[in-house]
Order: structure tokens, then C-alpha cells, then sequence
């Protein structure tokens, strides 16, 4: 058995005043200064953090502190004086993908490393768009057991990168197929590039050094590369096209980005010349076309790797009816498996994977891994507010955070959706991640549940 | 199908008349409905009523407000700040009553309260809470005028798209004393005792340890007014239950915390809990902080600790090991029903049928979307499928196999208002388990902080003693009764709608629905 993967992890608060869902609004004038006021009586202690916080300000963010929605001052104030409202700072993160619900979870996990966890059941629709229109499957006591939650079993994350040998000869006692160089890691996951717009000084330093922490590998432009070679273990190259080819540094790393090209082929052997152990990751962009792209891409010999790329939030890049990766990603894997040629490519996707729940969903679509950027950077407070340009102000202040916070808040969440991760595994009965891709049998899915149960019952469903 | 169960005796020649109960003297809770108000001094309000400075104070607005609203008390220079949770909002207009219309100084004005737009969710919208609230206050309906919605949630799916479709009359008129809302929990015919529940429902499990102790009482108590059943959760008996026993549930679950020979023995229903909804596959834990000095004597477990209950029971791996726990209850029991609660997985159809020939008499099944206690939301909203997709899988396949008569059929995971049962029951269920109603029916907002420090800031979901000395035994006994008569009310309703004398004749009538997202013109000639 592998050693146990574990990410080691500690609590990094965050460094801006925490942006609640609610807001307190006192209206202050006839209150009748009560011996036993209800604000001291706040389980939450939330008041006294008002005021402190208030007292030490140096700087005029947000007067909303962050409530946790009881009511119980509001119903219990002598004088009627207090009033919740839903805090118009949280409304206006992120956008309708990114919710601010999606952004206060990131936060939450990227302090404190933990699963989020409350009570009184689920609070939202009943399906929607996207990944939310499917749910994985749990084994409920017909078969074996899966207890790696708790530590008794081992659910395994780690997945393969490159051509999978597609048999076994054996020349003596030593294998006579020519086996392809594969990259292990220990989590379904890669880190992407950052947009340009979010170019910060410092952001590839955090995200180099919590690859190395968490033993991912993070996807680097490598003309922004200035990091320390003892890094690159955990380090690919993104080489774009006619960029000259960092060859030292590329002899230390594993894995390799090129984007698609007319000239893919050409590129892959030069880059196979310098360093026939790397693994070679082709980026297709899911544009109109892609989808095709890849699954041609996918049967020529050369090509190991394909990394597809949807939009931010999902969606295929500048097309009128745009589908979801989700959706990509199944027509890609079913393609490559009636072609017979699943096991010779790995598959990583990326774009709009939010929440720990996309990754396994994703891979039970199809894809080996999953590639993430957003979440990273929202880790670090971010609001997605896209003031991220010079002359504007950013609320999360990411020019000036610190390197141990950043590594510590991003190492956190990966650290989170691990752990997330293993939770939905040992429901389903699974212990490994490979064997998760593809299996749809462990997923239900919106439009299938709906016409067994309500197609049959109510006829055809109603575009909406 | 083959039937593993071995034949029994009938209860009568294996134990005297009189262990046919519990021994313990049991505790008379009468079922009548008194008013129990908010125990809050500020009632939530849907709508505000601002008097401005423009007041003369000439009393015109208390004088043609119907619904006390205003108020001038005698001898009072000043209005009191209005009672505005009895405002009936802009549909006063059309009354002819209006006070901000006949206000002769136009001193009034009438808004949306902004704090409205904070309670709720998709599934507990802010309409659901408060309507509930007023259930629990009456034992009625919420009055028409106020205009709540208390029938569905805003979830855009499930039951909460789906709608009756009435009669334009009824087929024949049924006094609503004539109506049967009673649903029998042991259709086996294996000799045990043939219970019935005076409605279709029952609570369902909540530990001592994620309630607090007034919460398990009073679900209790209420349980035996109106001679259904609550669940002890995971967690163990607490002493103070005793003089409820027949009312009770015991739970063995799969950390088998405080499961004690004695504590299966004096209750009327045993329920095997293999998975939970919020939680599917997941087992079930309780945070340190709530593992008070009370909990852990009652869990026979180490003070502050967490405690985990293990996904799945160890010692289960098929259908025959399930057997083999069903027959050691029953052994140790000869009285007992057994129920099995399950979540839902694809395959929910052949858990169902593998329990029953396992000889479990109530099938539970528990979708996603319920549940009262800790749970990681990436489960929560991810894991096992909605309820509403369940029920009619499992309740066909039991058909199919011959046995749907044979066992009863209960589904929660989402159940929250009267008309999420009868659809429930619709779809094929003989009946539910409810629990976040009853909850909310105690002044619950689902904040969803259950879980985090001291527990419940509203004294229910805690073991912090002081906290859960907000409420009181009486009052949430109170609220859970009227609750009870609210729901059966409407319940009543309906069934007279459709000329039906007993809910059991409303089981699987899914040609009665209508779904709001779909053409509905299955078996309509075009
Ligand atoms: S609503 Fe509850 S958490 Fe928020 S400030 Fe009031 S008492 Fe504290
Ligand atoms: S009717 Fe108008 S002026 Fe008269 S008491 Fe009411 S608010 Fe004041
Ligand atoms: S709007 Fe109607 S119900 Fe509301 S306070 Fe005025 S008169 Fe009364
Ligand atoms: S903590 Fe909030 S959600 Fe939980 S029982 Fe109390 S009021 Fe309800």
C-alpha cells in the first residue's frame, strides 16, 4: 500500500474583516439602553466583535459584521430596534456561476482546512444548470465495506498522467512493451495558469510552493518562471508557440503544457528529443470545434495528454448554445472509449470546476483530473471583483499579502476538497479515483431521474 | 420472491397479555389544541406599517384596522409601536379597510419588512417558516388573508413543482369526522401487533446530543397525544422517556450508542438506521463540543471527545447478515416492529424489497434533502438521490414483486408541510418521517448552526443547559400538537376533495397529480 497521502495544514485567518451573508441595522435612535441589552446575549459574541473591530479600524471597508442569521437579537430587543438584512457586500460578489455562497465556502475551507459542515438540511434548489443537475450514488449495505473516512481503509486519490500500457508481455522477467512515461500524483488535480487579469506579483511563487506542499504539480507559463529549481518536481511548463524551450529547468520537471497547434506533432517530438521521460500535455481550448479537436487529437500516437479548457464557469468558449464541460467531457470520453483508445490519453478539464463536488463529478464524466484556478485565487479573499487591473483597488489587497498566507490558505483548500473528496468516494463504496472515471453508474442524473420518474407519469417536460 | 423469514409464533403464546406494553406507567397527554405564542417578544413581520410625524393621533387607523394592528391604549398619549406581524399587507386594499387610505393626515405608509428577505432558503422560504410558526401557534391554518404560502417550498423541483388535481366537485361529500387519516405499520401478518398511527406520520430521530432534551420530550409527548411515534436518534434512552415508551422509537444505529437490551425491549418499534439522507453512506458524528458530561454518560463515551457512528454497520455486508440483525431485535423483543432505514442510492428499489425479505415490516427511506443534524454539505446537496424520485421506484417494485401490501412504506428526507405528505403518499408511500417541521414548529430559523459551538442559539438543537433553557416542556409540547392538528386539518381537506374516507385510499394515486414543468397530457387523446 502507498504511503497515506496527507497534506499537512493549519489555520490561516483571514486578513479583511469576514463579508457575512447578514448584516445587523440597529436603528439606534429609542433604544431604551436596557440593563440585559439582547446584543450582549449574542451566542455568536457578534457585537463585541462589531464594536472592537470598529474601534481598531484603520481603514472604512464594511460596517457588516458577520451574523449568523438567528434572529434571536431581532426578536428579542425590548424596543423592536433591530433589523437583519442580507449584507448587499456579500450579494455583490462573484457573478451568477461564481455565487457569493460558492465564495464564502472557498474562504471558509481555505482558513480553516476543515469539510464545511452544518445542520438543519440542504438550503438550496432542488437541482439546476450544470453540476447541479447530477448526484453521485452512495452503497448502502450491499457491498463492501468502504470505511477510509475515518482512517480504517485507504481510499486512494492518486491518479496516473500519460498513455496507460495497453497489455502486458513479458520478454524473461522483464516487460517487453514499450511502457510511456506516466506522472503519478497523489490527487486528482492540477493547478492551472491564472488569467492574465489576475497577474499578480508573488501569485506564482504561492502557487509553485503549494504545489510542493500539497505534492500536486502546477501549470506555469514558463516565461513567467523564476522560482527555484527544487520546485520543479511539481512544476509543468506551459510552452507556448514559438517560445524557445527552457531546456535545463525543463530536464528537472515531469509533466509539460504546449497549446494545440498546427505544428503539435512537431512540437511534441523536439520537446520528446530534449527529454524523452516528460509527459506531454496538449491544451485545447473548447471553443466551437474542440470537443472534435480533442477527440481527433486523441488518435494520433504522439499526443499522451489532452488538457481541455471550457470557459470560467463552465461553459464552451464563444459558442451561441455553449455546452458544459460536464457534458464535453462525457461525448470526449465516450468518443475515446467506442474508438478504443480511452486508456492511451489522459484527460484533464478544467473550467468551471467551484466546488470539491465538480471534481468527482467531473471525473465521473469522463475526465482523469481536473485542473483548478479560480478557487486558489479566491482562497486569498478574493471577491472576484475583477478590480484586479492597475489604478484599481483590490478589496483582497493581493498585491500585498504575504507568502506563508498565501500557501497556507491555498494548501488549506486543496487540503478540503481532499478530504471532500474521500467523503463522496467512501459513500459510493470506492477506493480509488481511477476507477471512478467514466463510472456514470455512480451518478444519477437530472434528465434521466426526471423521465423515469415524472416523464412516465406527466409526459413530455416543458422547455423552460 | 423467496422469503427468508422463518414463520413465528403469534405474540400471544410467547408472552403473557400483559408485556404486550411496557411495564412502565405511561404519562396521559391529551390531545387538545391551546393557543402557544411565539415565545419571542418581536414577532417577525412580512410587512411594516410606518407611522410618521404627521400623526394627530385621531385614532382612525385602530378604528378600521381588523386586525389590532394599531393600538392606542387608554389613558396613552402615543400609539404603541404597531403589531405589525398582523398586518395583512397590500391585499388590505382591497378591504375597504385600509389605514394608510383612510388616514386623514396621510401619516401612514406601508413597506415590505427588509427582514423578511432574510429568513428562509429555497426549500424553508420565509412564507413556509412563518405559516408553520402560525400552525404551531393555532392548530390551524394560517387565516387566507395573510396569504402564506404553506404548501410547497421555492426549491424549482420535486414536490414543490408538483399540484393536486381536484375535482371540480367532490365525488361525494364526507363529513371531515368521517375521514380515516390512520395508516397501519405492520402489514405483515407475522403475528406481532398490528400498530396504527392516528396520522401519517412520525418524528423522526433526533439523539439526544444534537437535541435538547425538552425538544426529545416534547416531539415525545406530542407523539403520544396524537398516539403516533417519535425516534430516539442515535444516542441512547434518556430515563425521562420512560413514561412515553409506547410512543418511541428506539434507534440502533451503526455506532450502536447507548443500544442496550433493556432499551430495545420496552419499546413497540425497533428502526435499524443503515444510511441518513443528509449524510448517505456517511455515518453519523457528533462534534466534541456537544458531547457534554449528560451526553457521554448517555453514550457510555468519554466526556468532549467527538463521537462517530461508522459507515455501514461492520458487521452487514448482504441482505442475510441484515436478516440476522432483524432476528436478534426480534428475539430480543418478541413484540417489536422493525423498521429500516435506508437512504437513496440508485439501487433504493432492491434495498427495499432485499429488506423486506429480510422481514423488516417498514421500509424507511430517507432522501438527501432532510435531515435535522451535522452534515457536510458537499452531502447534503450531492449524495443519493431526492425523495420524490425515490418513492415511486420503490413503491412499484415492491408491487412488482408481490409485496407492496406486505410492508409499509415511509419517506422523509424533505418533508415540511401537509401537502409534501399527501404527495408523499400520492407517489406511493404509505406515509412520512418529518423532522426540521417540528423543529421550526419550536422557533426553529434554520440558520443551520446546530452544529458550531454551544449548539441552537434558539434552544433547540443544543445540550447547552443554558441555551436550552429557553423553551419549556409544556409550551413545545404545545406547539407540536397544534402542529399536528394543523397538518391533519388540511390533510382532511384534501381527502374530502377527493371523495376519499382514508389517506390509505390517496397511496399511489400519482394520476390525481399534476407536475407544473411538464405537458401532463399522458393518456389525454390528442
Ligand atoms: S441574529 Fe443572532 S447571530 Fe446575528 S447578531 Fe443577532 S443574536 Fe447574534
Ligand atoms: S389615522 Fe393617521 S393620524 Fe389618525 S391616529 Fe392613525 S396614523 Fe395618526
Ligand atoms: S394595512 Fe390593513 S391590516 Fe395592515 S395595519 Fe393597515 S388596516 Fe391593518
Ligand atoms: S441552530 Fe438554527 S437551524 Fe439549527 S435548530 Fe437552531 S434555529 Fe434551527
Amino acid at each position: 500500500m502507498p504511503e497515506k497521502y496527507h497534506i499537512k495544514t493549519q489555520p490561516v485567518p483571514p486578513i479583511s474583516p469576514r463579508i457575512g451573508k447578514y448584516g445587523m441595522v440597529d436603528w439606534r435612535e429609542d433604544c431604551a439602553r436596557c440593563h440585559n441589552c439582547v446584543k450582549k446575549a449574542c451566542v455568536y459574541d457578534r457585537y463585541r466583535q462589531e464594536a472592537d473591530y470598529i474601534r481598531n479600524l484603520s481603514d472604512v471597508d464594511t460596517l457588516f459584521f458577520d451574523c449568523m442569521g438567528c434572529f434571536s437579537c431581532v426578536q428579542d430587543c425590548t424596543k423592536g430596534l433591530l433589523c437583519m438584512s442580507i449584507n448587499p457586500e456579500y450579494q455583490k460578489m462573484g457573478n451568477s456561476y461564481w455565487t457569493p455562497d460558492i465564495i464564502k465556502t472557498t474562504w471558509l475551507q481555505a482558513e480553516t482546512a476543515k469539510i464545511p459542515v452544518s445542520g438543519a438540511g440542504y438550503r438550496g434548489p432542488f437541482s439546476g444548470k450544470g453540476f447541479d443537475s447530477m448526484w453521485t450514488d452512495m452503497s448502502e449495505i450491499v457491498r463492501p465495506t468502504r470505511d477510509g473516512i475515518h482512517g480504517r481503509e485507504y481510499i486512494s486519490s492518486s491518479v496516473d498522467i500519460g498513455k496507460k500500457l495497453p497489455y502486458l508481455a513479458f520478454n524473461g522477467d522483464k516487460n517487453a512493451v514499450n511502457a510511456s512515461p506516466l506522472v503519478s500524483i497523489p490527487m486528482p488535480m492540477i493547478i492551472d495558469m491564472t488569467s492574465p487579469a489576475h497577474t499578480l506579483p508573488q501569485l506564482n511563487s504561492i502557487i509553485a510552493q503549494t504545489a510542493v506542499n500539497t505534492d500536486i504539480i502546477a501549470i506555469i507559463d514558463s516565461r513567467q518562471w523564476q522560482g527555484n529549481d527544487k520546485q520543479l518536481d511539481n512544476i509543468a511548463f506551459y510552452i507556448a508557440d514559438g517560445e524557445v524551450i527552457p531546456k535545463d529547468a525543463l530536464k528537472k520537471t515531469r509533466l509539460v503544457e504546449i497549446p494545440d497547434s498546427a505544428k503539435v506533432m512537431e512540437r511534441i517530438k523536439e520537446i520528446k528529443k530534449i527529454h524523452p521521460g516528460i509527459v506531454i500535455a496538449v491544451r485545447v481550448e473548447l471553443t466551437t470545434g474542440g470537443v472534435e479537436r480533442a477527440i481527433k487529437l486523441a488518435e494520433s500516437e504522439e499526443v499522451e495528454v489532452i488538457h481541455i479548457v471550457a470557459d470560467p464557469n463552465g461553459n464552451e468558449i464563444g459558442a451561441s448554445k455553449p455546452r458544459f464541460i460536464k457534458d464535453m467531457t462525457r461525448h470526449i470520453h465516450t468518443a475515446l472509449i467506442e474508438k478504443g483508445i480511452r486508456d492511451s490519453i489522459t484527460l484533464m478539464a478544467g473550467g468551471g470546476i467551484a466546488l470539491p463536488e465538480h471534481m468527482a463529478k467531473e471525473i465521473i464524466c469522463g475526465a482523469d483530473l481536473i485542473t483548478i484556478n479560480l478557487p486558489l485565487l479566491i482562497a486569498l479573499e478574493c471577491h472576484l471583483c475583477n478590480s484586479c487591473k492597475p489604478g484599481m483597488v483590490c478589496p483582497a489587497k493581493l498585491e500585498k499579502i504575504d507568502i506563508n498566507y498565501g500557501v497556507g490558505r491555498m494548501t488549506n483548500l486543496i487540503a478540503a476538497w481532499h478530504d471532500q473528496l474521500i467523503e463522496v468516494m467512501g459513500a459510493m463504496g470506492m477506493r480509488e479515483v481511477r476507477r471512478l472515471r467514466g463510472d456514470v453508474g455512480r451518478a444519477m442524473f437530472f434528465e434521466n431521474l426526471e423521465e423515469e420518474t415524472f416523464g412516465k407519469l406527466f409526459g413530455s417536460r416543458k422547455n423552460n | 420472491m423467496a422469503s427468508f423469514s422463518v414463520p413465528e409464533k403469534t405474540i400471544k403464546d410467547i408472552l403473557p397479555e400483559n408485556t404486550l406494553k411496557t411495564l412502565v406507567p405511561q404519562e396521559e397527554v391529551t390531545r387538545v389544541v391551546k393557543t402557544a405564542p411565539s415565545r419571542y417578544r418581536n414577532e417577525i413581520a412580512k410587512f411594516i406599517v410606518h407611522r410618521n410625524l404627521n400623526c394627530k393621533r385621531c385614532g382612525k387607523c385602530a378604528e378600521v384596522c381588523q386586525y389590532g394592528v394599531h393600538v392606542l391604549k387608554p389613558g396613552y398619549k402615543y400609539f404603541a409601536e404597531p403589531k405589525n406581524h398582523l398586518c395583512i399587507g397590500p391585499a388590505c386594499e382591497k378591504t375597504g379597510n385600509f389605514c394608510v387610505a383612510k388616514c386623514p393626515n396621510g401619516a401612514l405608509q406601508l413597506k415590505e419588512n427588509p427582514l423578511f428577505k432574510a429568513l428562509g432558503d429555497y426549500r424553508w422560504p420565509g412564507d413556509l417558516i412563518l405559516a408553520t410558526w402560525k400552525m404551531a401557534e393555532t392548530g390551524d391554518v394560517p387565516p387566507a388573508e395573510y396569504g402564506f404560502e404553506y404548501e410547497c417550498g421555492n426549491s424549482g423541483g420535486g414536490f414543490d413543482r408538483l399540484r393536486f388535481k381536484f375535482p371540480d366537485k367532490p365525488p361525494v361529500k364526507i363529513d371531515a369526522d368521517k375521514i380515516d387519516t390512520s395508516i397501519s405499520l405492520n402489514k405483515r401478518g407475522d403475528g406481532r401487533p398490528e400498530i396504527k398511527i392516528d396520522v401519517p406520520w412520525y418524528g423522526g430521530g433526533m439523539s439526544f446530543g444534537s437535541v435538547s432534551n425538552v425538544t426529545q420530550l416534547s416531539k415525545a409527548r406530542a407523539a403520544k397525544a396524537w398516539n403516533t411515534f417519535t425516534c430516539t436518534g442515535e444516542g441512547g434512552y434518556m430515563e425521562r422517556m420512560r413514561p412515553y415508551d409506547d410512543h418511541v422509537i428506539t434507534q440502533v444505529a451503526t455506532g450502536l450508542f447507548g443500544v442496550r437490551e433493556e432499551t430495545i425491549q420496552r419499546v413497540p418499534i425497533v428502526e435499524f438506521k443503515y444510511a441518513q439522507g443528509a449524510k448517505p453512506g456517511l455515518g453519523g458524528h457528533l462534534l466534541g463540543d456537544k458531547n457534554t458530561p449528560a451526553v457521554s454518560k448517555m453514550r457510555e463515551a468519554v466526556v468532549g471527545i467527538s463521537l462517530f457512528s461508522p459507515f455501514p454497520f461492520h458487521s452487514v455486508y448482504s441482505i442475510e447478515d441484515h436478516q440476522k440483525h432483524i432476528d436478534w431485535i426480534k428475539h430480543v423483543n418478541k413484540r417489536a416492529l422493525i423498521s429500516t432505514k435506508v437512504s437513496t442510492p440508485t439501487d433504493v428499489d432492491m434495498v427495499a424489497v432485499g429488506s423486506y425479505s429480510a422481514g423488516t415490516h417498514i421500509v424507511h427511506i430517507d432522501g438527501g434533502y432532510g435531515g435535522t443534524g451535522a452534515a457536510p454539505d458537499i452531502a447534503k446537496k450531492n449524495i443519493a438521490m431526492p425523495i420524490e424520485y425515490a418513492i415511486g421506484r420503490v413503491h412499484k417494485f415492491l408491487a412488482d414483486e408481490g409485496v407492496r401490501d406486505k410492508v409499509t412504506l415511509i419517506a422523509s428526507g424533505g418533508i415540511r408541510s401537509a401537502h409534501d405528505v399527501a404527495k408523499a403518499i400520492a407517489l406511493g408511500a404509505d406515509g412520512v418521517v418529518i423532522g426540521t417541521v417540528e423543529l421550526v414548529a419550536l422557533g426553529c430559523v434554520r440558520c443551520s448552526r446546530c452544529e458550531s459551538g454551544r449548539g441552537c442559539p434558539r434552544g433547540i438543537a443544543t445540550t447547552d443547559p443554558e441555551l436550552a433553557q429557553k423553551m419549556n416542556i409544556d409550551w413545545g409540547t404545545q406547539r407540536i400538537i397544534n402542529l399536528y392538528n394543523a397538518w391533519r386539518k388540511v390533510l382532511v381537506g384534501l381527502l374530502q376533495r377527493f371523495g376519499m374516507r382514508s389517506v390509505t385510499e390517496l397511496r399511489g394515486r400519482t394520476d390525481l397529480l399534476m407536475h407544473l414543468d411538464y405537458a401532463n397530457d399522458v393518456g389525454v387523446k390528442k
